[in-house]
């Protein structure tokens, strides 16, 4: 796992090796270990290495055997033995172990159709010398991180926002409408960022880049349908699951270093340690999130998994003075405004298993998404159920099934809970009708915009932008409703927010790799074709899962109801030590010199956080994404400065051209 | 101050952040209005029991009795009636 970064020029310019340093500066975070540049007409590529796997020979940027082709690569291809042995077979010379080869030398062979053969998570850049045509791609489900943005002739790209900051022609600017995404959706519609010129390669996607033009293409997408009811029963589904996701666990094991395991209680991550325990000779070493709140603490449970299953397990407990004291490094890492503090916790979390000399960690991340775990969907069942039959007084009591964990819950009252999923008026088509009550109580925060704010994002509107971003006409319509709700969590909040605000982001900044079984392709592709009714039976969310862990997990964990992860919010800066730079932030005197917020209502705001012990979702997201927004303008606008450049004894240079 | 105006008050300022421009009728739906959300309700219950004296019942938890400025007060009024 690395950090990755470089400079394309148009017009066959050798890029400057003292910003391609600089942004090697900003990434160290992500590679540690090692730095390269190789630099020749037209372009650089930069590469921070975290020593994963070839510990010895695998350096970057790395060329095949006649120097035509250039990579600079972050992450992992975990099928790449079965695929060197292929590529030997048909007559290729390998120079390393390395995973990095496998890619160059079956992109020298199948150009872009190489990402089909891969299974890995990965983002990476290849540059071809012969045709001097620079190669951007990026794995399916959006796991590893690409940015870009151009200016004049040079096209700059990098693992994070801040390392294109170091090119000097680039302006820094929050993206009002971007913004405006984040306020509605949780996340900037991809391809565009919180950032102003700042776009991503999509997941799925590659961009190719010459001097006539450049491509962007799709060489990946979920499956169009699921399997008909009934065409293999229950007990099918279960074990191919089973076997499958043994596979994808064994694979996603491969490492010249130790892995460890995250342990977060529930059931998701519990099946990823027992399939190591269980199927795997790897040592069991585990990892845990502690919460001092008993409200969101889930010490019980990962004590039942760590005895059950005898690992050596520690744990973080994580008090509010530690959310408050880590937010502003945080915001640092995600480069975009959060709506709950939720990635804090697990920042702290990857910073303990870097203490423990772990680089390498497994989670259940994905498997709410492509098996329908999500209360998101029950929800959107339930009410289905109760639409269908708006008279029934019985069906919404239904809805008493939802929730249940939550203290201030939106269903203890089954008569408000009717007409609360019933409100308001929604904006967005019937085609988000799973979605719609989220993006909704969500755009509540825009009541706080200030006054240019509202002027400058009035042109555009967010139901719009997300038709536009699906672009969908009679496809999603022929697919079930769960499958297409599903579909939408898996191209928006999961690689948007999920994967990178709580995922890469967290991880990379204590140089901890992240490891997804769940969400190897084949094992998505396989559970999205299970028949949405047993997908998620009745209401059990996860039926297929569960079936296909029968004898591998205790009980209590099996038959748990899934509770979403959660960390205290707007309690967590008031009134406790560490607490000043919020307070700073959202002064009136910051907020009007911002300008994104009115600072008359947000006054308000956080005086009734500080007096009121039942603060809502709306007012907690309200208080926590104001506040990242103000304290990401201060890291990344006002008070950006590229630093310095990683020193040229520390590099190694390849290519024909060297500095002076 | 009468009831009414009490009531509009702690909207206002709870759930609007002292946008008084946002125009709120007194029976129009503070749900359908995108005001409050789950734990809005509760805030809205601690707030008339607090400052009226009376205790809302499970059962009197519905939107008949507490989802506009106007059918808050009635409500608190009915309660006060049947207290006194």
């Amino acid at each position: 796992m690395c950090g990755i970064a470089g400079v394309y020029n148009q017009k066959n310019g050798v890029p400057d090796h003292i910003i391609l340093r600089r942004m090697l500066h900003l990434l160290h975070h992500r590679g540690p270990d090692e730095f390269g540049i190789y630099l020749s007409t037209g372009i650089g590529l930069a590469h921070a290495r975290l020593s994963i796997i070839d510990l010895s020979t695998g350096q970057q940027p790395m060329c095949n055997e006649d120097g035509t082709l250039w990579i600079t690569f972050n992450g992992e291809i975990f099928n790449y033995i079965e695929l060197r042995e292929d590529l030997v077979s048909r007559g290729h010379q390998f120079s390393t172990m390395s995973d990095t080869e496998v890619i160059l030398h079956l992109y020298e062979e199948k150009r872009s159709g190489a990402l089909e053969d891969l299974n890995g998570q990965f983002a990476f850049a290849i540059w071809d010398e012969n045709r001097k045509e620079l190669f951007l791609a990026r794995d399916r489900m959006g796991i590893r991180p690409l940015f870009y943005a151009r200016i004049g002739s040079d096209l700059v790209f990098g693992s994070e926002v801040k390392a294109i900051f170091a090119h000097p022609g680039i302006s820094r600017k929050i993206d009002s409408v971007a913004l405006d995404d984040i306020f509605t959706f949780w996340l900037p519609l991809s391809p565009k960022t919180t950032f102003d010129g700042i776009y991503e390669v999509p997941p799925a996607h590659s961009l190719t880049i010459n001097e006539h033009g450049e491509r962007l293409a799709r060489y990946w997408d979920l499956p169009e349908e699921a399997d008909p009811p009934g065409l293999h029963d229950q007990a099918y589904y279960a074990e191919a699951l089973r076997e499958l996701m043994i596979d994808s666990t064994r694979l996603q094991l491969r490492s010249d270093v130790p892995v460890g395991a995250y342990l977060s209680g529930g059931l998701d991550s519990s099946v990823i340690a027992s399939l190591i325990r269980h199927y795997t000779s790897s040592p069991l070493r585990t990892f845990s999130i502690r919460f001092e709140d008993p409200e969101f603490d889930e010490g019980d449970k990962q004590k039942i998994m760590s005895d059950y299953l005898e690992t050596e397990h520690s744990d973080f407990r994580c008090g509010y003075g530690d959310i408050a004291g880590a937010f502003a490094k945080v915001i640092w890492h995600t480069e975009t405004p959060i709506l709950r503090t939720a990635p804090v916790p697990l920042y702290l979390l990857s910073k303990l298993v870097r203490e423990n000399s772990y680089k390498v960690v497994l989670t259940g991340e994905g498997a709410d998404e492509i098996l329908a775990g999500y209360d998101l969907f029950k929800e959107a069942k339930v009410r289905r159920f109760m639409e269908a039959s708006p008279e029934s007084r019985l069906r919404p009591l239904l809805l008493n099934k939802l929730y249940p964990y939550l203290k201030n819950s939106p269903t203890r009252s089954a008569a408000y809970a009717k007409v609360f999923f019933d409100a308001p008026v929604s904006p967005f088509s019937a085609d988000y009708h799973s979605h719609a009550p989220r993006w909704n109580m969500t755009s509540m925060i825009k009541a706080f915009y200030s006054r240019d704010l509202r002027e400058e994002v009035a042109s555009s509107n967010a139901p719009e932008r997300v038709a536009r971003f699906f672009l969908f006409g009679e496809g999603a319509k022929r697919m079930d409703p769960l499958t297409w709700s599903q579909e939408i969590e898996i191209k928006t909040l999961l690689p948007s927010y999920l994967l990178s605000s709580q995922g890469d982001r967290m991880l990379m900044g204590n140089s901890v790799e992240g490891r997804f079984p769940f969400l190897d392709h084949r094992v998505v592709e396989f559970a999205m074709r299970i028949p949405p009714n047993i997908r998620m039976k009745g209401l059990t969310e996860k039926y297929i899962l569960r079936k296909s862990m029968e004898g591998l997990l205790p009980r209590e964990i099996k038959q748990m109801i899934k509770q979403p992860y959660r960390a205290p919010d707007a309690k967590s800066f008031l009134g406790i030590a560490g607490g000043e730079l919020a307070q700073e932030m959202l002064s009136p005197d910051c907020i009007s010199r911002k300008g994104y917020f009115d600072p008359i209502h947000t006054e308000r705001l956080v005086k009734k956080c500080r007096k009121s012990s039942a603060t809502g979702f709306k007012d907690n997201m309200a208080f926590i994404g104001i506040l990242s927004t103000q304290i990401l303008d201060q890291l990344f606008i006002r008070d950006f400065s590229p630093g310095e450049e990683i020193q040229v004894d520390r590099i190694r240079f390849v290519g024909r051209q060297k500095p002076v | 101050m009468d009831l009414a105006s009490e009531i509009r008050n702690f909207i206002v300022e709870n759930f609007l952040f002292g946008d008084s421009t946002a125009q709120l009728g007194e029976d129009e739906s503070l749900l359908q209005k995108g005001l409050i959300d789950s734990t809005g309700i509760l805030e809205v219950v601690s707030f008339i029991e607090e400052k009226f004296g009376i205790t809302v019942q499970d059962d009197e938890l519905v939107p008949d009795n507490l989802d506009s400025i106007g059918a808050i007060a009635n409500y608190v009024m009915r309660k006060q009636g049947v207290k006194t």
